[in-house]
């Protein structure tokens, strides 16, 4: 879904307001306000403690908010209205079930609390196992998953009934590469049928699939945007300097050299290699190039990185300067 | 009461898969058996190795003693099933997750709890019927036959009993976030139960009162108080069971 236009009011799939969540001194949650649109793949970034996951038990009702209120398709979540009206599917960021079950009689039991009988809830079992890859271990005790099979049945009673709101709580943390493109797919792929929030701290996920991301930090919303937009507005512009082995022990003095270039902002030594921040890319470019010829330092890579979210994430949070300290 | 049936069809396979139901009925059929058989062999096993003298003194065993030996051994040994399987109903699916699990989908808290408390009341009753089975059984193979009516009241007065432990075991289970501590406070009320059942005039209506209707009734003879315990204690389930689903409805899980 294209980001949100001024000319386009969409429906409103979750929505917080002032929401806070206060766990005795610690506050998780401060005043988020946020609006995501219907049909669209949400990120929820932030670093380990951010208050991600507390965002994310609050709309699913499992929490009670401190201040402030969310809803899910305009119903309150406190109560847990929303879960009876089977408006959500969650997937707690560490699944757990009943080790004793088969994956399938877990899928079984949550389709007959949705309401869905016989050939209707075979269908959908076998659908949603074949959708997360456990066709081959339904039938196997949940006790013997491992941790990648857990997450992907979460993910699968998750969206057994195809709910209207998916809230996912680091979905693809325990998966390996393969088994974290598959469930990437799979999100990517219920987008539109479903408003998808999915947390991570994994900044190159939210990336590739997200339509949009908030990026929260000790609790508080820094930013709310399309993800374009963000890098726009966010990321400078960086260039990658990896002199070769005979010119490393030279790597301060240059980045200290390097500062004084037209067009630079800031120069990180990062592990063997320069990280240059400039505000003109086309100024900055030329001049790097000419002081590092100047210097005669050899070169293994001298290039233009293309901005990212890491890179958003990191000015947002203001850790880059911690970083570069 | 959304999604009852579903959750209660998950806990009694769980009772069943993890093997609660099948020990239950086992120990509670050899207790239901041993206890007949103790009250017929004990004094004879006493005679035989005890001096003639004391041997003279001990009386021939009776009906009355094996309903006794059966109310004893069926009554601690269920008290202490019904803890067991009561303690970490709620408090262990609260600690792994898998509380948070279920009542995220189209199931309220009052039909979980339920679902939970139907299912051990289920194991428990098996367990009692069985125990009642083979104590009359045995009961009239080596005493005599006794009234089958009045001696399966006094089982389902038995299961009433070990039900009021185990929903008070339930509710410690629905507060704690430990099965452990759940344990304890199922345990704390046995003894404070013990304790109020000596005062007089209340006795006759806690759960260890329920004990002494049923043994008049197996045994044939109208018990002294029935209808006034019975009630008392039918309430208890009902009113704790109510309680435990107040302080869950608005837990954090």
């Amino acid at each position: 879904m294209p980001p949100l236009a001024p000319d386009q009011p969409a429906v409103t799939a979750i929505a917080c307001e002032g929401l806070t969540k206060r766990f005795g001194s610690v506050l998780a949650l401060d005043h988020l306000d946020l609006r995501v649109p219907e049909g669209i793949v949400f990120g929820f970034l932030g670093p380990n403690g951010a208050g991600k996951t507390t965002a994310l038990r609050l709309l699913t009702g499992l929490a009670h908010p401190t201040a402030g209120q969310a809803k899910i398709a305009g119903i309150p979540t406190v109560h847990g209205e929303p879960n009876r009206r089977g408006l959500i599917g969650y997937l707690d960021q560490d699944p757990r079930f009943p080790t004793w079950m088969t994956g399938r009689e877990l899928l079984e039991v949550v389709g007959r609390l949705y309401g869905m009988r016989d050939a209707e809830l075979r269908q959908r079992v076998d659908e949603t196992l074949e959708l997360v890859g456990l066709s081959d271990a339904a039938r196997r005790r949940i006790g013997g998953y491992s941790g990648g099979m857990r997450q992907r049945l979460g993910l699968g009673q998750a969206v057994l009934n195809r709910p209207p709101v998916l809230l996912l709580d680091e979905p693809v943390s325990a998966l390996d590469p393969e088994g974290r493109h598959d469930v990437l797919t799979t999100i990517r792929q219920l987008a539109g049928g479903s408003t998808v929030l999915f947390s991570t701290h994994i900044l190159a996920d939210a990336e590739r699939i997200c339509d949009r991301v908030a990026i929260l930090d000790h609790g508080r919303l820094l930013t709310d945007a399309p993800v374009g937009e963000l890098l726009e507005r966010y990321a400078q512009p960086v260039y990658r300097i990896e002199p070769d082995a005979r010119h490393l022990d030279q790597l301060p003095s240059l980045a200290e050299a390097l500062r004084d270039v037209p067009g630079v902002t800031e120069v990180l030594d990062a592990f063997g290699e320069l990280r240059v921040l400039t505000d003109d890319p086309a100024q900055a470019g030329p001049a790097l190039l000419a002081a590092l010829a100047a210097r005669r330092i050899g070169l293994v890579a001298f290039e233009r990185l293309r901005p990212n979210l890491e890179d958003v994430f990191l000015r947002l949070t203001g850790r880059d300067a911690e970083r570069a300290a | 009461m959304t999604g009852l049936l579903p959750l209660f069809d998950k806990e009694l396979r769980e009772q069943w898969r993890t093997k609660r139901l099948l020990v239950v009925l086992i120990v509670f059929a050899v207790f239901g058996i041993a206890s007949p058989l103790l009250a017929r062999y004990t004094p004879e096993l006493i005679r035989a190795l005890a001096s003639d003298a004391l041997a003279s003194v001990i009386p021939p065993p009776t009906t009355a003693d094996a309903v006794d030996q059966f109310l004893k051994n069926v009554g601690q040994t269920g008290v202490l099933a019904a803890i067991l399987l009561a303690m970490g109903s709620v408090a262990l699916d609260k600690e792994r997750g898998i509380a948070a699990l279920f009542l995220t989908k189209p199931a309220s808290r009052a039909a979980y709890l339920l679902a939970k408390l139907i299912a051990i009341g289920l194991t428990l009753l098996i367990g009692t019927v069985a125990a009642t089975l083979a104590g009359y059984g045995y009961t009239t193979w080596l005493f005599e036959a006794l009234p089958i009516g009045g001696y399966l009241a006094m089982g389902l007065l038995l299961f009433l009993q070990l039900m009021v432990y185990a929903t008070l075991t339930f509710l410690g289970s629905t507060l704690a976030r430990s099965s452990l501590v759940a344990a304890a406070f199922g345990i704390a009320v046995l003894a404070v139960v013990a304790v109020v059942g000596a005062l007089p005039g209340i006795g006759p209506y806690t759960p260890g009162g329920l004990s002494a209707a049923g043994r008049s009734l197996a045994l044939g003879t109208p018990p002294e108080m029935l209808i006034g315990p019975l009630l008392v204690n039918v309430m208890l389930v009902v009113v704790v069971f109510v309680v435990a689903w107040l302080a869950f409805r608005r837990q954090e899980l």
